[in-house]
């Protein structure tokens, strides 16, 4: 059993406090002036040298936000968010915008080193076989610092750069697909982000191209005070392929930080996208202080015949998650799956799940959703299964199981099931079980310790999702796993 | 060998066991036996270390180690395990899996290398094969769905491949059909060595004609009220426990 080995000499290395991305990098900062008004956007628009039409669409989404109202349907409580207290715009000020990584502040690259983010080429090159390379975006609060790989996969005619670069570099290819997904008006988060987005990843693949290598983008929100706001668009043309992994963490603060990101995938005909993410906000301490909010809004459109995504996701970090990456269905026989792990504990609060909408015929979609809750956490599954009425032969299967540790904890399962068409199969399963006192003193009457035992069970509950991730990462998720566990036990 | 000295220990401001005084020797096996709520199943769990039980006097010492000091996976490690009355289902993780992590936690806990993953296959094959335990059912999840049969079988041929040195056996026969209960007895009576000891809780005389037992003691309330030969199981066979239960009356 080596893997439930490692995972346990990791629990065990490590102290009561288990975030170890907890820590800061002092770096001097440029920052807008603190709130949220026109001004504010303008001069967002204006650090990252964007043209006139993309100014205007922020301002239309800004005018339009004011008039929403934030939601409240989720199983999540806080407080109310001052949206005048937040920075929207914090950049290192020595060279916001380095050509290469010597230009980096080394206060930054050293960040990255400390997170295990590999941001040099050559290095990355010597150890590893060309297949199992992977490009980074490193995004640093409201900038990327550094993208790796970028000459290389420019050969193979894949566009990997920082989304604020692509505005200016490929306005018609943004103009086309931005919002095309989530439109501006969407939700409230939704429209936030359009006004104030900062930073995040354009991805585009050429017809009949496979990417030559796994995409990365890493998140990282350093700043006191400041909002984060990505915004990620993908695009798979005609025949291609992509796999694409999202990473994120942030120090400790006692305050709350606001992440509300936008991510739209777009595959067209024949086209097949992996999304990957490995979520790990910092989630507050044992008394529910501090934390981010993660309030995201991620689409795929399965636009052509035969397209295919996937999203995977494995959520541990975040003091409210509230997360729901959807597809829609709308080529025919286009697929759409959704493999989920979330993990609970402490005072965190989940509220996650994914829309499979079928427009176009003979769709189908998938979902396997695993929530674990332990401590005081409350871990809702909410899901949304839709069939139109020219949806013929539309199928889903969905399984949602979850897995309390404990007693203080919740798990909620809120499925919503839509069928327009008779000729619609969904197929619905749903499990929650329990690591009882009665079941630890087995395991420990077999010699298992309560960290072995809960590691074992707990590894067991999600395999069939960490098996969606490429394998480095599933490695890198089970650890986290357990070690965002830590102490959940007794 | 056990020791148990004046072992007082209650549940929830509820008196279970009064006293008992209780010796195993190395190499014995010794069969309990006692009315329903007489105090077996607690004894059963209190040496093994399970937390809801208060020990309010008394001590447990295994070769001269202080049992009640070490937390159950401790104990584990030390040699002692328990066949469950009722054993628990693991949801998710296959037997085999499970075998494998609790041989090599133990394994490691005496400072010993793990199992290299053939070592492990052949001594599971061969424990199985003795218990007649199919290969199917060492993938399936750990007693999740089994039958009360399969999931002693199951408890056995853990016994079999931890080589505790003090076995308790906690109404390892009930649930048992006629050639489970002759297969799982034949699986008991191999693995008797002069260096392992066992305990018995039975409610039937049945049991130990296929273990026979080297010594037999009477629980009630708590205590260990009489000890006596095997022949002592077929007095109580044919008498039942009226006269102890008198005796308390008195
Ligand atoms: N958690 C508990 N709370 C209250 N009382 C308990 C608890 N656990 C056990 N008891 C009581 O302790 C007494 C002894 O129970 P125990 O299970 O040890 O009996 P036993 O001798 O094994 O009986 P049986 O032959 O029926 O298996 C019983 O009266 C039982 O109700
Ligand atoms: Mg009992």
């Amino acid at each position: 059993m080596p893997a439930v080995q490692e995972t346990i000499d990791q629990v065990r290395s490590i102290d009561v406090d288990q975030y170890k991305y907890g820590f800061e990098t002092e770096v001097e900062m440029e920052k807008a002036p603190k709130g949220l008004s026109e001004d504010v956007i303008r001069f967002i628009s204006a650090k990252k040298g964007e043209p006139e039409w993309m100014l205007q669409w922020r301002l239309d989404a800004y005018k339009r936000w004011l008039t929403m109202k934030e939601p409240s349907w989720a199983r999540v409580s806080y407080d109310k968010i001052d949206y005048n207290d937040i920075y929207y715009y914090a950049a290192p000020k020595k060279n916001p915008a380095p050509k290469s990584l010597d230009e980096v502040d080394p206060e930054i690259l050293k960040t990255y080193e400390k997170l295990g983010i590999p941001l040099r080429e050559q290095e990355i090159l010597a150890g590893i076989e060309p297949e199992r390379r992977v490009a980074v975006d490193a995004v640093f609060d409201s900038v990327s610092v550094a993208t790796t790989f970028k000459e290389e996969l420019a050969k193979a005619g894949v566009i990997f750069m920082p989304i604020s670069e692509a505005i200016r570099e490929y306005p018609d290819l943004v103009k086309q697909y931005l919002g095309s997904v989530v439109p501006v008006t969407d939700n409230f988060f939704a429209t936030l982000n359009s006004a104030v987005f900062t930073d995040g990843s354009f991805v585009y693949i050429p017809p009949g191209v496979r990417c030559p290598m796994e995409l990365s983008t890493y998140f990282r929100i350093n700043e006191k005070n400041t909002g984060q706001f990505e915004r990620t668009l993908i695009i798979a043309d005609k025949g291609s392929y992509v796999s694409y992994l999202e990473g994120c963490t942030a120090p400790k603060r006692d305050e709350n930080q606001l992440h509300a990101a936008v991510v739209e995938l777009i595959a067209l005909d024949d086209a097949e996208i992996k999304y990957s993410t490995v979520q790990n906000w910092y989630p507050g301490d044992a008394e529910g202080r501090g934390g981010i909010y993660n309030f995201v809004t991620k689409r795929g459109d399965c636009r052509g015949r035969n397209s295919v995504i996937t999203w995977t996701q494995v959520e541990t970090g975040s003091a409210i998650t509230w997360k729901y990456p959807s597809c829609i269905l709308r080529g025919d026989n286009s697929r759409g799956e959704f493999y989920s792990i979330a993990v609970s504990n402490g005072m965190q609060q989940v509220d996650s799940g994914t829309k499979m909408i079928h427009l176009g015929k003979n769709t189908t979609s998938r979902i396997i959703s695993k929530g674990i809750a332990a401590g005081k956490s409350e871990n809702t599954y909410r899901g949304l299964v839709s069939a139109h009425r020219k949806a013929t032969g539309a199928r889903n299967f969905t399984n949602c199981d979850s897995l309390l540790i404990g007693n203080q904890c919740g798990a909620h399962t809120v499925p919503y099931i839509e069928s327009k068409n008779a000729t619609a199969v969904f197929e619905h399963e749903a499990t929650t079980s329990k690591i009882s006192e009665d079941q630890m003193f087995y395991c420990q009457q077999r010699g298992l310790s309560e960290e072995e035992a809960t590691a074992l069970i707990v590894n067991g509950f999600v395999k069939d999702v960490l098996q969606q991730l490429p394998m480095e990462f599933a490695v890198e998720a089970q650890k986290l796993i357990s070690i965002s566990l830590e102490g959940s036990v007794g | 060998m056990l020791e148990i000295k004046n072992l007082v220990v209650q549940i929830e401001d509820k008196r279970i066991l009064n006293g008992l005084n209780l010796t195993v020797n190395k190499g014995e096996v010794a069969a309990i036996m006692g009315p329903n709520g007489s105090g077996k199943s607690t004894l059963s769990y209190v040496i093994a270390g399970k937390e809801d039980y208060e020990v309010l006097d008394g001590e447990i010492l295994l070769d001269g180690q202080n049992l009640l000091e070490m937390e159950p996976d401790q104990r584990a490690a030390a040699g002692v395990f328990l066949a469950f009355q009722y054993p628990l289902e693991i949801p998710g993780v296959a037997s085999m899996t499970f075998l494998k992590a609790a041989m090599n936690a133990q394994r490691k806990a005496r400072g010993e290398d793990e199992l290299t993953t053939p070592d492990f296959i052949k001594r599971v094959n061969a424990a199985a094969a003795q218990l007649e335990i199919n290969k199917d059912m060492l993938k399936r999840a750990l007693n999740v769905g089994f039958s009360g049969g399969e999931k002693k079988r199951m408890e056995i041929l853990q016994m079999a491949l931890l080589q505790p040195s003090f076995c308790i056996l906690d109404e390892t026969d009930s649930g048992l059909d006629i050639d489970a209960l002759r297969i799982v007895s034949e699986g008991v009576n191999a693995l008797r060595s002069p260096d392992r000891s066992f305990l018995v809780i039975t409610h039937y005389q049945r049991l130990l004609n296929h273990i026979v037992p080297d010594t037999v003691h009477v629980m009630h309330a708590g205590r260990i009220v009489k000890t006596g030969g095997k022949e002592l199981a077929l007095e109580l066979e044919a008498n039942g426990y009226a006269d102890y239960r008198e005796s308390e009356a008195a």
